[in-house]
C-alpha cells in the first residue's frame, strides 16, 4: 500500500508565536481512513491546512503524492489540489450558487465538459439525498444539508485524499451517522479520509480506521477522555512514522 | 476523474462571482471616461486638421503691398512688380487683388469712394511661392524691394504663425488629455478588480482550494470588467457620438473657414469608433494584471 502522504518533523509557526505544530511526524497510506482527535487549539485545522496545501511548514518535510510539498512551485499547486477534497468546518459555499452549481465547482474548475457535469452533479444529488433541492441557494437548506453540500462538492472529483474539518460538528447525532456513513462509502472506493473530529464515538463507526491524536501541537498516542469513556476504546492502529 | 483536463471557462462558472453592491459602478466610469476621451479626440482630431489646412493655407504664400499715396505711381510701380514677380523662378503665381474687391474689404472703416476721398489704399499682389523655404521668400522680397522700394511684402506664415501654433498645442493638449484619460481609467479599473478581489474574497478563496489557477480566477474577473466596461463603452461613445455630431453639424453652418478645416477624415472617424473597443481592450488587460498580481500573494 503506498504513502500518500508523509510529514517529517513538520513545525508550523503562525508569525513570531509560539509553534502550533511541533515535530508532527506520520504517514498516510493510500485508501485508509484516517481520524485526528485533540482538543480545540491542539492544532488540528493547522494541520488540515497543510495536507490540503493552504500552508507551508515552517520546517520538515511534507511528501504528497510523492513530492515534496514544502518547495513544490506555486503554479503546480492547483493540479495537487484538484487531487485533494476539502470540507471545511464551515462549509464554506458559495452563497449566490445553487446546490448543484455548488456541488458542480471542483468538476468547473478542472475544465469538464457541462454534459458530464451534469450527469455527475445529478448523481452526486441522489447520493446525498437532495435531489429535490438541486437549485435551493445555500442560505435555504438546513444545517446539515448545507454539510452534504459540502461533502458532495468535496468528492465529486474523486480526490485521491479527502480532508474533512469536523464534518459532523454543526449536525445532529443522526445525520452525522449518516455523514460518516457517506464517507465511509467514498473510502472503500479507495479514497484516502482524513477526518477532525471531536466526537470519538465516531471512530468506531469506521472499522479498521486509524487514530491520530494531537496534543498542544504533537502528535501523541490517543487516549480517549475519561469522562466521556469510561472504559476506553481500544485504539485504532496508529501509522506513524518510526512506530 | 477530470484531472489533466484542459480548464475551459463557462457561464456557470463564470457566476461565481455575484453582483456585489456598486459591480457596475464601472459601467458609469467607463462611460463617463470614454465620453470625455472621445470628445478631447475629436476636438483632438479636427484641430490637427485645421492646423494642417492653416498650414497649407501659409506655406509659401506671400502678399506684397504697394503703399503709395499717389494713384498713378502706385499702380505704375504695382504693375513694376507685378512684372518682376512672374519672372522670378522662386513665384509660380502672382495675381493682383482687384482694386474693386480691396474697396469693398475696406468699406466697413473707411466708408464708399474711399480713394476718391484722397485717403491711400494700397494695391495688393497674391503671391504663391514654388517652396516656403524661407531662401525664396527672402529672394522674392529683395527682387520686388529692387522694383519698387515703396512695396512690402507680408509673408503669411508670419502674421498667421501663432494662430497655428495655438492649434498646434490645442491638438497636443488634446492628445495629452486622452493619454491622460486612458491612464485614468486603467488605474481605476485595477483598483476596482483588487476592489473586487477583496469583496470575493471569500469566494476566491474556495474556488483556488478546488485547484483553479490564478489565470481562471482571472478570467472570472475579466469577464465582469469586460461586460461592465462594454455596457459603458456602449452608452459613452453613443452620448459622445451624439455630440460630435451636434458639434459638427454647427461648426458646418458657421461657413468658417478655419473651422471648417476641422472636419473629420475617414481615418479620423475610425480612430474615434476604435477608442471604445480600445478601453474595454484596455480595462480587460488591468483587471487581469490587477488579479494576477492579487492572486501571486496567495499561496
Amino acid at each position: 500500500m503506498a504513502n500518500i502522504v508523509q510529514f517529517e518533523n513538520v513545525g508550523l509557526r503562525y508569525g513570531a508565536g509560539e509553534e502550533t505544530l511541533c515535530d508532527v511526524s506520520f504517514t498516510l497510506r493510500s485508501g485508509q481512513f484516517y481520524f485526528l482527535t485533540g482538543a480545540s487549539g491542539a492544532g488540528k485545522t493547522s494541520l488540515l491546512r497543510l495536507l490540503y496545501l493552504s500552508q507551508r511548514p515552517s520546517r520538515g518535510i511534507i511528501r504528497l503524492f510523492g513530492e515534496d510539498a514544502v518547495i513544490l512551485p506555486r503554479d503546480r499547486l492547483p493540479g495537487f489540489r484538484r487531487r485533494i477534497g476539502v470540507v471545511f468546518q464551515d462549509f464554506r459555499l458559495i452563497p449566490h450558487l445553487s446546490a448543484a452549481d455548488n456541488i458542480a465547482l471542483p468538476l468547473r474548475v478542472a475544465g469538464m465538459a457541462e454534459s458530464e457535469i451534469a450527469r455527475a452533479v445529478r448523481e452526486m444529488l441522489a447520493w446525498i439525498g437532495l435531489s429535490e433541492r438541486a437549485g435551493a441557494r445555500p442560505a435555504t437548506l438546513s444545517g446539515g444539508e448545507q454539510q452534504r453540500v459540502a461533502i458532495a462538492r468535496a468528492v465529486i472529483a474523486r480526490p485521491e485524499l479527502l480532508v474533512a474539518d469536523e464534518p459532523t460538528g454543526n449536525v445532529d447525532p443522526v445525520m452525522a451517522e449518516r455523514l460518516i456513513h457517506l464517507f465511509n462509502s467514498l473510502h472503500r472506493l479507495g479514497t484516502t479520509v482524513v477526518m477532525a473530529t471531536h466526537d470519538w464515538h465516531l471512530i468506531d463507526r469506521v472499522p479498521g480506521a486509524h487514530h491520530l491524536h494531537l496534543e498542544g501541537g504533537r502528535l501523541v498516542d490517543p487516549e480517549p477522555p475519561e469522562a466521556a469513556f469510561p472504559a476506553p476504546p481500544p485504539p485504532s492502529t496508529i501509522v506513524r512514522s518510526g512506530l | 476523474m477530470t484531472r489533466g483536463g484542459k480548464p475551459r471557462a463557462t457561464g456557470a462558472e463564470a457566476r461565481a462571482l455575484d453582483d456585489v453592491g456598486g459591480a457596475h459602478v464601472m459601467s458609469w466610469v467607463i462611460a463617463i471616461m470614454l465620453f470625455l476621451t472621445l470628445l478631447a479626440g475629436a476636438a483632438g482630431l479636427g484641430t490637427a486638421r485645421a492646423a494642417g489646412a492653416l498650414d497649407r493655407q501659409m506655406a509659401g504664400r506671400l502678399t506684397v503691398q504697394i503703399v503709395e499715396g499717389e494713384t498713378q505711381r502706385r499702380d505704375a510701380a504695382a504693375a513694376r512688380v507685378l512684372a518682376v514677380l512672374r519672372t522670378l523662378p522662386d513665384v509660380a503665381r502672382a495675381t493682383p487683388v482687384p482694386q474693386a474687391e480691396l474697396a469693398r474689404m475696406l468699406q466697413p472703416w473707411l466708408g464708399k469712394d474711399a480713394e476718391a476721398a484722397g485717403l491711400p489704399v494700397p494695391a495688393l499682389i497674391d503671391v504663391d511661392l514654388t517652396s516656403d523655404a524661407g531662401t525664396a521668400i527672402a529672394r522674392v522680397g529683395a527682387a520686388v524691394t529692387r522694383a519698387s522700394p515703396a512695396a512690402r511684402v507680408d509673408a503669411h506664415a508670419t502674421w498667421l504663425g501663432p494662430v497655428g501654433r495655438l492649434l498646434d498645442t490645442a491638438a497636443w493638449l488634446a492628445g495629452a488629455i486622452i493619454v491622460l484619460m486612458l491612464g485614468a481609467t486603467t488605474a481605476v479599473v485595477m483598483l476596482a478588480a483588487r476592489a473586487g478581489l477583496e469583496a470575493h474574497r471569500a469566494t476566491i478563496e474556495v474556488i483556488h482550494m478546488l485547484g483553479a489557477t490564478d489565470r481562471q480566477v482571472a478570467r472570472l474577473f475579466q469577464r465582469r470588467i469586460a461586460l461592465d466596461a462594454g455596457i459603458g463603452a456602449v452608452v459613452g461613445g453613443t452620448i459622445a457620438g451624439g455630440a460630435i455630431l451636434l458639434v459638427a453639424r454647427q461648426i458646418g453652418a458657421l461657413e468658417s473657414e478655419l473651422l471648417g478645416g476641422m472636419r473629420l477624415g475617414v481615418g479620423d472617424v475610425a480612430m474615434l469608433v476604435a477608442l471604445p473597443l480600445v478601453f474595454v481592450a484596455l480595462a480587460v488587460v488591468a483587471a487581469r494584471l490587477a488579479v494576477l498580481a492579487q492572486m501571486r500573494r496567495m499561496l
